[in-house]
C-alpha cells in the first residue's frame, strides 16, 4: 500500500484498467490530474472541444470493444461532453468520463465553473458518481469500469472534486472489491425457454433473423454463422448490426428498416418467425409497430430485460448473453434448408436491381452511392468506415458491404451529427493498423471540423470523404417528400473544405466526376496522414427506398424508375 | 373545492403499487423518480422510509397505468444499481395504508359532534385548542376521503397526507422480488402475453440483501451523487 494524491490515484487506476489512451481537455478543476499526468505513460489526445473527447472515447470503444476514456474539467467542460455521453448511451458503448468538480466545500454555492454534472447526466449514463474524497477515487473508478463494460455496456461518469484530487490517500488496487448488490446479471436462457425456442424455430416455415449490435458486442458472429449454416435462416441486420454477419454470406439480406431494401422489409412482414438477436426494435426498424410483422411469432434475445416487450410484444423473451444462448441453440435446433422461403425472398427482389442508383450509367454527374461503392471497391471492402449522420450514412450502409464486426462505426440511436470525425480519431487510436475512412456529410462535418486540428497535432492517418451536396441532405429529402419541396433552412453555403483542411496543414483532394472520384480515393489511400477529399455530389439525390416515419414497414417510397434510362430494357425482362 | 386527491381516484385511472428496496445513499430518490419522469409514467404517490436493515430504505411508489406500464417501469428500475428489489404488489394480497393529519375548525359547541365523527372513522384526535382540533387517521385512501368529507362542512384549516405505504400479506417479504410461483398478475389475466411478461420478470436473480448492511458502514461511501 502506498500514499498517493487523488490525482495520481486517477492515473494509477487507469493504468490498472489497461488504459493506454485518454481523450481530454484541461481546465481549472481537473488541473491536479493533468499535472500528475506528466508522471504517467498514458497517451493523452488533446481535443478541440470536449464533445470531441466523448465521441473519441466512444469511437475507441466501438473499434476495440474496450472501455474508452474521456477527461474534462468542471462546468462547461463537463456539459460539453453531454452529446457524446448521450450518443454512447443510446448505442450501448462502454465509456468512462472523468470530470473535475469544484472543491467539496464550495459545492452548492455556485462557484466558478460549478455545475451539477451528475444531475445533468443522470438520465444519459448507466450510472454516475460524485467523489469528494481521495480514498473513494479508486473504488469508484474500478466500479465505473466494471459497470461500463458489464451486462449491457454504457457510459459511466465520475465527477471528482478538485480537493479530492489534491489530498492524499492509500492506494491498493487489488484490495478493492467491487460490490454491487443492486446489479443483478441476467441468468441466461432457461431450459424451458430453450425448449420453447427450439420448437418455434423447428416449426417455422418463413423464419428470419434480425441481427443487432448485440451480435457484435457479445462476440456472437461465429455462433450466428453456425446457427445460420445449420438452419438456413436468412439474416437481416440493423444499422448497428452491420458487420455482425458477413455481407458476402448468401443468406445475408442486408439492412432492414426505414432505408432497408424493399425485399428485406417485405420478407420481415411476411415472416412467420422473427429471431431478434441483440436488437431493440427501434422505430426506424419497425415502422408502425401496430402493423409490424403481424404474422410472425417473435423470439427476442437481449441482455437487457427492459428491452423485452418495450416496443414490440414478443412471444418469447430470453434475457441473457447472446453468445451463450446461441451456443445452446446451435446444439438443440434441427438442421433445415428453408429452400422455398429463401427462393420466395429471392423473388421479392423484383425490380430492385434496376431501381438501384448503381445501375445508372455515367451522366457526367457524381452520385454519392457511386463514391461509397468505389471506396468499397478500392479498399477491397477491408477499411473501417466511420460515418456521420444523414443521407451519406444510409448510402454507406447500403453500398459498403461490411464483412466483419466493428467495421462500421456510426451513431445509430441518437443520430448525432458531428460524430464521425472525432469517433474516427478514437478508432484510429484503438487500431493503429489498417485503413480508416470517415464518410460524412458537409453539414455534420462542420459540427466538429475543429477536430481536424487534433488529426494534425497527433499526425493521424485518416481518410475523410466529405459527401458534399450543399444541403442538409436528409432534411432536404424529407422536405422534398413531405413538405412540398420547401427547403427551409437546409441549403448550406459551405466553406472551401480543401482550404479549410489545408489551413490545418492537411492534404486535400476534390472530385466532381466519377473518374475523379476513383482517382482521389486511390490517391488518398496512397497518401500518408489525414487526407480530406471533397466529393461534390449530385445535390438533390435522395436515399431510396424509404419508409416514411410511422408508416407500415412494407409501405415504401421507391426510387422512380424514369430516372434510369436502362429501365426500359430492364422492365421488359420482368 | 374538489378533494385534493382527485387525480388518485382509482376509478379514473388504474393504479399500480410498486415496493422498492434501495440503498440508502444520496441521490437515489432522484434516480428512481427520474426513471418515471423520463419514461413518462406519472407517479400518484411516493413514500420513503427506513427499513429494519441499516443502509436499506423502502419506497412505495403508486403509479398511474396498467400492468404493462408497471412492468416497463419495473424493468427499468431494475437497471438502477442502487435499487435492490422491485416488487409489484398490486395484484397480490397486500396492505396499503395512508396517514393524514386534518386540522379542522371547531368550537365548544360542535366539538362533541366532531369527536364522534372521528370516532366512527377510528381517527385519533391528537391536539385540541379553543378553535381547532387535529385528527390523525390511518387507513385506505377511501377511508381518509370519507373522514375528510364529513369534516369539510366544519371548515378544514389544514391537511397533511402521506402517500401510500404497502406491504404484502403473509410470510413472504416484498424485498425478495417476484419469483416463480409468487402469484403474479399473469394468474389473473392468463393471456400468453402477460405470462411471458411475468416470465421475463422472473429472469432476474434475487437480490443479495444480506450483504448490503455489511457494505455501507459509511453510508456516503461510493455513490455520492447529489
Amino acid at each position: 500500500m502506498s500514499q498517493k494524491t487523488g490525482a495520481q490515484i486517477i492515473w494509477e487506476c487507469l493504468l490498472k484498467e489497461q488504459v493506454e489512451t485518454v481523450f481530454g481537455y484541461p481546465g481549472g478543476a481537473i488541473l491536479p490530474a493533468y499535472d500528475a499526468l506528466t508522471q504517467y505513460r498514458i497517451r493523452h489526445v488533446l481535443v478541440r472541444h470536449e464533445q470531441g473527447a466523448a465521441h473519441m472515447a466512444d469511437g475507441y470503444a466501438r473499434a476495440s470493444g474496450k472501455v474508452g476514456v474521456a477527461l474534462a474539467t468542471s462546468g462547461p467542460g463537463a456539459t460539453n461532453l453531454v452529446t457524446g455521453i448521450a450518443t454512447a448511451m443510446m448505442d450501448s458503448s462502454p465509456v468512462v468520463c472523468i470530470t473535475g468538480q469544484v472543491p467539496g466545500p464550495v459545492i452548492g454555492r455556485d462557484a466558478f465553473q460549478e455545475c451539477d454534472v451528475t444531475g445533468i447526466t443522470l438520465p444519459i449514463t448507466k450510472h454516475n458518481y460524485l467523489v469528494t474524497r481521495a480514498q473513494h477515487i479508486a473504488p469508484t473508478i474500478k466500479e465505473a469500469f466494471h459497470l461500463a463494460r458489464s451486462g449491457r455496456p454504457g457510459p459511466v461518469l465520475v465527477d471528482i472534486t478538485k480537493d479530492a484530487q489534491q489530498e492524499s490517500a492509500d492506494f491498493d488496487w487489488d484490495d478493492i472489491e467491487v460490490r454491487l448488490p443492486g446489479a443483478r446479471p441476467a441468468s441466461g436462457v432457461l431450459p424451458d425457454e430453450l425448449q420453447q425456442a427450439v420448437e418455434l424455430i423447428n416449426a417455422a416455415q418463413k423464419p428470419l433473423i434480425l441481427a443487432g449490435q448485440g451480435v457484435i458486442q457479445s462476440g456472437s458472429t461465429e455462433g450466428l454463422l453456425q446457427f445460420v449454416d445449420k438452419t438456413s435462416i436468412p439474416v437481416s441486420c440493423t444499422l448497428l448490426g452491420l458487420g455482425g454477419f458477413p455481407a458476402s454470406h448468401p443468406l445475408n439480406l442486408g439492412m432492414m428498416g426505414m432505408h432497408g431494401e424493399s425485399w428485406v422489409n417485405h420478407a420481415i412482414q411476411q415472416a412467420d418467425l422473427l429471431l431478434a438477436f441483440g436488437m431493440r426494435f427501434d422505430d426506424r426498424v419497425t415502422g408502425n409497430p401496430a402493423t409490424y410483422a403481424t404474422a410472425a411469432k417473435k423470439i427476442h434475445v437481449d441482455i437487457d430485460r427492459a428491452e423485452i416487450n418495450k416496443n414490440v410484444q414478443v412471444d418469447l423473451g430470453i434475457v441473457g448473453d447472446l453468445r451463450d444462448t446461441l451456443l445452446q441453440l446451435n446444439e438443440a435446433v434441427d438442421e433445415c434448408s428453408h429452400r422455398q422461403w429463401n427462393a420466395d425472398i429471392e423473388e421479392m427482389k423484383g425490380d430492385s436491381a434496376v431501381r438501384d442508383i448503381q445501375t445508372l450509367p455515367d451522366n457526367g454527374r457524381l452520385y454519392a452511392a457511386h463514391v461509397i461503392n468505389d471506396i468499397w471497391n478500392l479498399t477491397d471492402g477491408k477499411a473501417m468506415v466511420v460515418t456521420d449522420v444523414g443521407q451519406h450514412q444510409m448510402w454507406e450502409a447500403q453500398y459498403y458491404k461490411h464483412e466483419f464486426p466493428r467495421q462500421l462505426i456510426t451513431s445509430g440511436g441518437l443520430g448525432t451529427m458531428g460524430f464521425a470525425l472525432p469517433a474516427a480519431i478514437g478508432a484510429r487510436m484503438a487500431c493503429p493498423e489498417g485503413e480508416i475512412w470517415v464518410v460524412c456529410g458537409d453539414g455534420g462535418f462542420q459540427m466538429t471540423a475543429c477536430e481536424l486540428s487534433t488529426c494534425a497535432q497527433e499526425e493521424l492517418d485518416i481518410n475523410v470523404a466529405i459527401i458534399n451536396n450543399g444541403y442538409l441532405g436528409m432534411v432536404r429529402q424529407w422536405q422534398e417528400f413531405f413538405y412540398e419541396k420547401r427547403y427551409s433552412a437546409t441549403p448550406l453555403r459551405n466553406p472551401d473544405f480543401c482550404l479549410l483542411a489545408q489551413a490545418h496543414g492537411l492534404q486535400t483532394l476534390q472530385a466532381r466526376t466519377r473518374s475523379q472520384a476513383r482517382e482521389s480515393i486511390a490517391k488518398a489511400r496512397r497518401t500518408q496522414g489525414t487526407v480530406v477529399v471533397d466529393f461534390r455530389v449530385e445535390q438533390e439525390d435522395s436515399v431510396y427506398p424509404m419508409v416514411p416515419a410511422g408508416n407500415c414497414l412494407h409501405d415504401m417510397i421507391r426510387r422512380p424508375l424514369e430516372e434510369n434510362p436502362l429501365v426500359e430494357t430492364a422492365q421488359s425482362r420482368w | 373545492m374538489r378533494v385534493i386527491s382527485e387525480y388518485r381516484d382509482p376509478r379514473q385511472s388504474p393504479l399500480q403499487t410498486l415496493v422498492l428496496h434501495v440503498e440508502d445513499k444520496p441521490g437515489v430518490l432522484d434516480r428512481v423518480a427520474s426513471v418515471f419522469r423520463r419514461r413518462a409514467f406519472n407517479i400518484a404517490s411516493l413514500s420513503v422510509g427506513h427499513t429494519h436493515r441499516p443502509g436499506i430504505s423502502r419506497m412505495t411508489v403508486v403509479m398511474e397505468g396498467g400492468a404493462a406500464e408497471a412492468e416497463r417501469a419495473e424493468a427499468n428500475l431494475h437497471k438502477l444499481i442502487n435499487v435492490l428489489s422491485v416488487d409489484n404488489v398490486t395484484e397480490r394480497p397486500s396492505l396499503e395504508r395512508h396517514l393524514a393529519l386534518v386540522k379542522v375548525r371547531c368550537n365548544p359547541a360542535n366539538r362533541r359532534e366532531i369527536l364522534q365523527l372521528c370516532e366512527v372513522f377510528r381517527a385519533r384526535v391528537v391536539d385540541i385548542g379553543p378553535q381547532a382540533l387535529v385528527a390523525e387517521i390511518t387507513g385506505s385512501d377511501s377511508k381518509i376521503e370519507g373522514l375528510v368529507e364529513v369534516l369539510r362542512p366544519f371548515g378544514i384549516l389544514e391537511m397533511a397526507r402521506t402517500g401510500a405505504v404497502a406491504m404484502s400479506r403473509g410470510k413472504q417479504a416484498s424485498e425478495q422480488g417476484s419469483r416463480p410461483g409468487s402469484g403474479t398478475a399473469s394468474e389473473n389475466e392468463g393471456s400468453t402475453e402477460t405470462s411471458n411478461r411475468a416470465a421475463v420478470r422472473d429472469r432476474i436473480s434475487p437480490p443479495v440483501i444480506e450483504r448490503v448492511s455489511l457494505l455501507s458502514e459509511d453510508g456516503r461511501s461510493l455513490t455520492a451523487a447529489r
